[in-house]
């Protein structure tokens, strides 16, 4: 590992006490400014950008030396230097601490309400609420001027068994010439529900924020409580949680090839992939109760151990997905006609990939090799033999290739976890030491890394707790590689990208 | 490709036997759907699925019923891509704040006679995101609803057990 630059610039700030793993340091404006040149220039990455009352925090990833570490700026005023105007990935984070905290980025160059529709009964809902003295103006899309252009509105409600958002599409003819994306319809208050909140409530809270990476966000959970209070749990606990995540996973990108040939309109390979995907699904529930594993990893641990049956009839599903897996892979790889539709379609630039940070198979799938369970390594991957794939044509087929890698990855890390699956206890009551504590945790979910910052009370409540999406660096891209592509491929780079719209509105 | 097809014509089905209907649903529906609404209705169903705030998990199951082993459309029921063309909304969240308007939206634009089915403990009555200021909590706090089926997420053997509810109400 070189030297980390970022380390040197974070340690002009004045560091906080128990804020673990990384450290959090509070910093002058001055700095803060520095930081966002530095994210401009590509040498560190954002990994999430939130506030509370009086504070702004902004977590960043040096990939040269690894480094992560966390930056504050007091807002006494109200306001904070605009990372937005430097960085465009910061600017959705930033009008949405703007609707949600009332803090106000200065110099912004998009000042438009994100998650606020103008309909709450308040504004800011973590900062000081207040009841709207006067309605949100009208939401303007952005123009696109020229000869011929006509305009598509979809959704909010879309026309799939899929959760809802708007999309404004410029199109040329059959040829779209801009996409805008309006998300904020599913937004819950979840962050408002967690202030205050039981680590029960929370954790089965912060669980549903995305209901499809629910063991990831309950493990993300889970390890930033288990970091605020120093708690250790069992070696076992790390590996059930392991094994959890990758049958989540598994589940997800066996759906998400299917869904993306259907959207190609080859229905036989989601016919085939979903059955597949359902294999996994009841081989969870008859392991650990719950098809989606919902509430099973909990801080501390898990909350049901694997019996010593429930092995094989693991090993049994890997041994069959395999078999089956094998020809479908075959008969995509063989069906040019499929291959037409997905070869070229909707490309990412790699470039605008490492700009925004973007993570998950969408990352790798275009050049990124960033993966959390490999990058910050947290048990057990440390002691799994394994490596992120990469692809660099992030088209479409590149999504899919992806995903089929991550299949056998899967697989094969499930094999690795059940051969060397440690006996003792799962679970461990978490420290209650009746001090105030900070934590922080990145857990790759099947979309990507998924961040998790909270703060815990002396009384082990839940002070202020941000669960940040991977969508938030994912959607912002598919407005790009949907440029110059036609109308009728749209649903073909949605499902290829599968961003999640609950989780990223929170 | 041929190879494909014609293997699976020779292989059994992974279809699971139907299940009886919900006793629960059953007994919620008799009080509730009007006699000659069932009888206009027939024994096919075109649902359309809203989200109006869920948090995708009740979408998961939903999507399953699709799949060989529940096989959905065997029963005469279909998911359809407009309210325009649907008898039934099914309706899965706590209902958000921001998407309370196009759930109204959709059931106007839902030809009468129509059905509503609230999936999942949000859509009962907001579940573990009950009482937010970005929530209305319940689907029935906006548009009347038919059938509930409880479950975080309900599983696809008991979304199964309250839509055959529906079809054995007529």
């Amino acid at each position: 590992m070189s030297v980390s630059v970022l380390q040197t610039v974070l340690e002009n700030g004045q560091a906080v006490a128990a804020h673990r793993p990384w450290p959090r340091v509070i910093v002058t404006a001055e700095t803060w400014t520095v930081l966002g040149s530095g994210l401009a220039g590509g040498a560190w990455t954002l990994l999430g950008l939130w506030g509370e009352v009086g504070w702004v925090h902004l977590a960043l990833h040096e990939s040269t030396s690894g480094f992560i570490g966390v930056a504050s700026l007091a807002c006494p005023e109200g306001r904070f230097p605009a990372l937005g105007r430097l960085h465009p990935p910061a600017q959705r984070l930033e009008r949405a601490i703007s609707d949600l905290v009332g803090l106000q980025p200065v110099a912004a160059p998009d000042t438009r309400p994100w998650l606020d529709h103008g309909r709450w009964p308040l504004r800011h809902p973590l900062g000081n609420a207040r009841a709207p003295t006067q309605p949100l103006p009208p939401y303007r899309f952005l123009p696109a001027e020229g000869e011929s252009l006509h305009q598509i509105p979809v959704g909010p409600v879309h026309a799939g068994i899929i959760e809802p958002g708007h999309f404004r599409f410029t199109a040329n003819g059959e040829t779209v010439v801009r996409l805008e994306e309006r998300l904020g319809y599913v937004h819950k208050g979840i962050e408002h529900l967690l202030s205050g909140a039981s680590l029960e409530q929370a954790a089965r809270l912060v669980g549903r924020v995305s209901g499809d990476s629910t063991v990831a966000y309950a493990l993300a959970f889970a390890r930033a409580v288990e970091a605020a209070t120093a708690t250790e749990i069992p070696t076992r606990a790390h590996w059930l949680r392991a094994l959890m995540a990758e049958l989540e996973r598994l589940a997800h990108h066996c759906g998400d090839i299917g869904a993306i040939c259907n959207d190609a309109a080859f229905a036989l390979m989601l016919a085939h992939c979903a059955v597949l995907r359902e294999q996994v699904l009841r081989a969870s529930a008859a392991c650990f109760g719950h098809r989606l594993l919902m509430d099973v990893v909990v801080p501390g641990g898990v909350a049901r151990d694997l019996a010593a049956s429930d092995v094989d009839l693991l090993r049994a599903l890997v041994t069959d997905l395999r078999r089956q897996f094998a020809p479908l892979v075959e008969l995509y790889d063989n069906t040019a006609s499929l291959q037409d539709r997905t070869v070229g379609t909707g490309f990412v630039r790699p470039v605008l990939i490492q700009q925004f940070g973007c993570g998950g198979p969408i990352g790798r799938a275009g050049g990124r090799a960033f993966d959390a369970r490999f990058t910050s390594a947290y048990p057990p991957y440390e002691q799994l033999g394994f490596a992120p794939l990469t692809r660099t044509d992030s088209d479409v087929n590149a999504r899919v290739w992806l995903r089929i890698g991550e299949v056998g990855q899967s697989l094969a890390l499930i094999e690795q976890i059940l051969d060397q699956l440690p006996i003792g206890p799962v679970r461990v009551d978490v420290s209650r030491s009746g001090q105030a504590g900070e934590g922080m945790a990145l857990i790759e979910g099947f979309r990507g890394d998924i961040l998790v910052w909270l703060r815990l009370n002396a009384d082990g409540t839940v002070a202020r707790c941000h669960p940040r999406d991977p969508s938030w660096f994912q959607w912002p891209l598919l407005e790009a590689a949907i440029e110059g592509n036609i109308v009728a491929d749209f649903p073909l780079c949605n499902k290829s990208f599968n961003g999640s719209y609950s989780g990223h509105d929170l | 490709m041929r190879t494909w097809l014609f293997r699976n014509v020779l292989r059994s089905p992974l279809t699971m036997p139907a299940p009886k209907p919900s006793a629960a649903a059953l007994a919620e529906l008799a009080t509730r759907v009007d006699q000659t609404a069932r009888q206009r209705l027939g024994r096919s169903l075109a649902i359309r699925q809203v989200d109006a705030g869920s948090c995708n998990g009740c979408e998961l199951e939903i999507h399953a019923l699709n799949n060989a082993f529940y096989d959905l459309e065997r029963f005469g029921l279909h998911f359809v891509a407009s309210p325009r063309h649907a008898d039934v909304l099914l309706v899965t969240g706590p209902v958000t704040v921001n998407m309370k308007e196009a759930l109204e939206r959709t059931y106007a634009a839902t030809p009468d006679p129509k059905w509503v089915v609230a999936v999942g403990d949000c859509g009962r009555d907001g579940g573990v995101f009950a009482g937010s200021y970005a929530c209305v909590g319940g689907v029935a706090e906006v548009i009347p609803v038919d059938l509930h089926i409880p479950g975080c997420p309900p599983s696809p053997m008991q979304l199964l057990e309250g839509l055959l509810a529906l079809l054995q109400a007529q």
